[in-house]
C-alpha cells in the first residue's frame, strides 16, 4: 500500500447508483429494493452474508397478524412506546407498527421458512411486553422459524438478492465515508481484505447497514464483528450520534463468555439465586420474579452483586438454576443450553447452575435517520435536515423506534420495515439517470492517513491490550447502574483510552487477509462508540428505560424528554425533541412504566 | 485433497492461513469464541490438511457448524472428523 496523501486520482474508483455497507438483515432487505428496482448495487460486507450477526437472532420477529387471537398495530405501537420509556418517536413507531404486518407477508412471499398453525397460518409466540389491548393480557406476537429466525431470514433475503443481481463485495471492509464540501455522501473509502488494496466506492446514494457495537463492553452477547463501523466512520464524518447512552442488557450472558442464556430457561422455571442460595427477584419482582422484563432482572442482578451476594470467588455473578427442571425437560424444551453451559461455563446444567451476568445486548442509539431512512442532522433551525446521500438503516441507525429501550423481537422488524422504506426511497430518486457528483481531491486523505501510520509504526502499544482496556472501561464505569462519579471517571478513562488508541501498532504488515491490521481499524471505530455513550450518558441525569442512575433514580419528563446528539468533533452534545405526534392516530402521552 | 503423509503433515501456507484466520469471525460469538480458542492454541502448528478441513468446515452455515462443534450433529464428510473432534475439545 504505497499511496500519497492528497492525491485521490491514484486510487482505483468504482461506480455504481447504491451502495449499501452492510450484509445484515437491514442491508439485504434494502439491496433486494434496490436491485429489484433494476439500480446498479454493490453491497459491501465484511464477512460473508449469511454470517452476519443477523444469523444470532432467535425469538422472532414481532408483527400483529392477529393469528393465534385478535392483535392490532396500535396494541403493539402502544407496547414498542411503553417499551422505550417515551423516548422513542412516535410516528416512526406508528410507522413501523403499521407497515409489520405488511413486510412478514412479504417475507413469507420471498420464501422464509415461518413456523405455521394447523390452518396453515403463521404460528406466533409469547414474549415478554406483548400485550393485547394495551397492556391488558398478554398477546402472542412473534413469527418465527423454530430457534432459527434470523438465520432464515438471512438466507431468504441472500437468494433473492442473487436472483435480483445485486453485486456482493465480499470481505471488503468500509474504512471511511467520503462528503463533499456540501457535505453531500459520495461513497466510501474500502479495504480489499484479499489483497489489501484500497479503492473507492462511489454511489449516487450511500446506505450504511453496519449493525450495532456491543463489542465495546467486556460481557456482550454479540459476535467479534459488531465493532460499530458505521458509528465510527459517521462520527468522523462530522455526523452526530443519537441517544448512545442507551444499552439493552440481557439479564442471562454465561459469566466470562458472554454467550446468550435464552429467556426460555426462566419461562421453563428456571430461578436466579445469589451466593445465599436465596431467589432473590421475589423481594425485587414479587409477582413476575424471575420473568420480570429485562432491565429489572439485571438491575436486581446487579444490586445483589454491588451488595455483596455474587457468588464465585470474586463475587461477580449470580447463578441460573435450572435441575429442577429434570433432564427431560432440558433437553428437550431447552436445546442447545446443556452444550452452551458445557462449553462456556465448565457446568453440566442438568446437576449444577449456570454462572451468569447482566451482558450487553442491543444498542438503542446510532445514527439519526427518518422514516426513509434519510440521515438527519441539525442544521440552522433544522432539527433533522437531511444530509445528501446518506441513509442508515438497522441496529446501527437511530430512527427513533427503540427509544430508550428495546421491545423483544422490534429489531427484526425494525431491519425489514426501515430497509425496505430506505429502498423503496433511493429507488424514488431515479439515480440511474443521474450523474455522479465529482469527487473532492482529499477524498481519501483521512483514510490513508491512518493506514500509512498502521504502516510505519514500528513500536507501540498492541492493538488486543487497548480494545481490552476499552471493554473493561467501559463495563465498570458504564454498565447496568450508572452514578455521576461512576461516569465522570468513565469519561476520563475512555479519553486516556483514545490516546492509546492513536499510538497502537501491529507486528505484521503483509497485505493478504491481515486480521491485526482490519482489528486495529476496526478499534478506531470503537473508540468513538465508546466515547458517544459514555459521554452522552454522563449528561443524562435521569434513569430511563436502559439508562439506570442510583442518583438519579427517576424519569424526568420536564428536563430530559429529548434526544441526545454526541458530535464527536469538540467531544459535544446537542439534544432534539422527541416526536411525541403520530401522523393518523392520537399521541400516546408518557405515564409511568410499570408491568 | 492430499492424503499422502508428506503432503498431510506439510506445515501451512501462510497465506491461506491468514484467510482462514479472518474466516473464523462469524455471526455466532459460541463459534467465534470456540475457533478463536482452537486457532490461539493450536495455529501455528497446524498441517496444510489441517487448514483444508477448517476451510470447508468454515464453509457451513453458522447454525450447522455450532451444532458440530456442540456435538448436537455428527460431521457427514469423515475427512473432518479428527479435526471436529479437536475443535470439540478446545
Ligand atoms: C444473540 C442475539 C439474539 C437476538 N435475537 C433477536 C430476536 O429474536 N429478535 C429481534 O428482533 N432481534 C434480536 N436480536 C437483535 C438483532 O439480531 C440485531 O439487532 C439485528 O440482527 C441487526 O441487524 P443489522 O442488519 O442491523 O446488522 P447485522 O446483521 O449485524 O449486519 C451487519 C453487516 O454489516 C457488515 N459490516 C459491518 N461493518 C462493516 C464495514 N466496515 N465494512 C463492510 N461491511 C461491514 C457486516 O459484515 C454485516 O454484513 C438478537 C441479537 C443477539 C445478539
Amino acid at each position: 500500500m504505497s499511496h500519497g496523501v492528497g492525491d485521490v486520482g491514484k486510487l482505483p474508483v468504482r461506480k455504481f447508483d447504491a451502495l449499501v455497507v452492510g450484509a445484515g438483515g437491514s442491508g439485504m432487505r434494502a439491496s433486494l429494493q434496490l436491485a429489484e428496482a433494476g439500480l446498479s448495487v454493490a453491497v459491501l460486507t465484511k464477512v460473508f452474508p449469511t454470517r452476519s450477526h443477523t444469523v444470532a437472532a432467535q425469538g422472532g420477529i414481532g408483527a400483529s397478524l392477529g393469528n393465534m387471537s385478535e392483535d392490532h398495530w396500535l396494541w403493539h405501537m402502544y407496547d414498542t412506546i411503553k417499551g422505550s420509556d417515551w423516548l422513542g418517536d412516535q410516528d416512526a413507531i406508528e410507522y413501523m407498527c403499521r407497515t409489520a404486518p405488511e413486510v412478514v407477508y412479504e417475507l413469507e412471499h420471498f420464501g422464509m421458512p415461518f413456523d405455521r398453525n394447523a390452518d396453515g397460518s403463521i404460528y406466533q409466540r409469547p414474549f415478554g411486553g406483548h400485550s393485547a389491548n394495551f397492556g391488558e393480557k398478554p398477546v402472542q406476537r412473534a413469527c418465527a422459524a423454530a430457534d432459527r429466525t434470523g438465520h432464515a431470514m438471512l438466507h431468504t433475503l441472500y437468494q433473492r438478492n442473487v436472483r435480483a443481481r445485486t453485486q456482493f463485495f465480499v470481505e471488503w471492509m468500509a474504512l471511511d465515508l467520503i462528503r463533499d464540501a456540501d457535505g453531500t455522501v459520495l461513497g466510501v473509502v474500502a479495504l480489499e481484505m484479499e489483497t489489501g488494496a484500497v479503492m473507492i466506492l462511489q454511489a449516487k446514494a450511500t446506505m450504511f447497514a453496519t449493525g450495532g457495537a456491543g463489542r465495546i463492553f467486556a460481557a456482550s452477547t454479540n459476535a467479534f464483528i459488531n465493532t460499530g463501523d458505521g458509528l465510527g466512520m459517521a462520527a468522523r464524518a462530522g455526523i452526530p450520534l443519537e441517544d448512545m447512552e442507551f444499552w439493552q442488557f440481557h439479564p442471562t450472558g454465561v459469566h466470562g463468555a458472554g454467550v446468550l442464556i435464552t429467556e426460555g430457561v426462566r419461562g421453563e422455571g428456571g430461578i436466579l439465586l445469589n451466593c445465599n442460595g436465596e431467589r432473590f427477584m421475589e423481594r425485587y419482582a414479587p409477582n413476575l420474579k424471575d420473568l420480570a422484563s429485562r432491565d429489572v432482572v439485571s438491575r436486581s442482578m446487579d444490586q445483589e452483586i454491588k451488595e455483596g451476594r455474587g457468588c464465585g470467588p470474586n463475587k461477580d455473578h449470580v447463578m441460573l438454576k435450572l435441575d429442577h427442571l429434570g433432564p427431560d425437560v432440558i433437553l428437550k424444551r431447552l436445546p442447545s443450553i446443556r452444550e452452551i453451559a458445557l462449553k462456556f461455563a465448565n457446568v453440566d446444567c442438568i446437576k449444577e447452575p449456570i454462572p451468569v451476568v447482566p451482558t450487553i445486548h442491543y444498542q438503542m442509539g446510532g445514527i439519526p435517520t427518518n422514516v426513509h431512512g434519510q440521515v438527519v442532522a441539525p442544521s440552522g433551525d433544522d432539527p433533522a435536515a437531511v444530509v445528501g446521500g446518506f441513509y442508515a438503516v438497522g441496529e446501527c441507525s437511530c430512527v427513533s423506534v427503540h427509544g430508550a429501550n428495546r421491545l423483544g423481537t422490534n429489531s427484526l422488524v425494525d431491519l425489514l420495515v426501515f430497509g425496505r422504506s430506505a429502498g423503496n426511497h433511493v429507488v424514488g430518486l431515479a439515480l440511474p439517470g443521474k450523474a455522479h457528483r465529482p469527487l473532492p481531491k482529499d477524498a481519501a486523505d483521512r483514510t490513508l492517513a491512518r493506514l500509512a501510520r498502521l504502516d510505519s509504526a514500528t513500536s507501540g502499544e498492541s492493538v488486543a491490550d487497548v480494545a481490552a482496556a476499552l471493554r473493561t472501561t467501559m463495563q465498570a464505569h458504564c454498565g447496568v447502574f450508572r452514578n455521576q462519579e461512576l461516569l465522570s471517571e468513565g469519561v476520563r478513562q475512555v479519553m486516556e483510552v483514545e490516546q492509546r488508541v492513536q499510538r497502537t501498532a501491529i507486528g505484521d504488515k503483509s497485505t493478504t487477509f491481515n486480521t491485526a491490521r482490519v482489528e486495529a481499524l476496526e478499534l478506531d471505530n470503537m473508540i468513538e462508540t465508546a466515547k458517544a455513550t459514555v459521554v452522552s450518558a454522563e449528561a443524562r441525569r435521569e434513569s430511563r428505560g436502559a439508562q439506570a442512575r442510583s442518583d438519579y433514580p427517576d424519569r424526568d419528563d420536564v428536563t430530559w424528554l429529548k434526544h441526545t446528539l454526541w458530535y464527536r468533533d469538540g467531544n459535544r452534545l446537542d439534544y432534539k425533541p422527541v416526536n411525541l405526534k403520530p401522523a393518523s392516530v392520537e399521541a400516546f402521552p408518557p405515564k409511568t412504566r410499570t408491568y | 485433497m492430499p492424503t499422502d503423509d508428506s503432503t498431510a503433515s506439510a506445515p501451512h501456507d501462510d497465506r491461506r492461513f491468514a484467510r482462514l484466520r479472518w474466516r473464523c469471525r462469524r455471526g455466532m460469538l459460541e463459534n467465534d469464541l470456540i475457533l478463536t480458542r482452537f486457532l490461539d492454541a493450536r495455529g501455528e502448528a497446524m498441517t496444510e490438511d489441517e487448514v483444508a478441513a477448517l476451510d470447508r468446515l468454515l464453509d457451513l452455515s453458522d447454525n450447522e457448524l455450532w451444532d458440530l462443534l456442540s456435538g448436537r450433529a455428527d460431521p457427514a464428510d469423515a475427512s473432518v472428523r479428527p479435526l471436529v473432534a479437536s475443535l470439540r475439545a478446545a
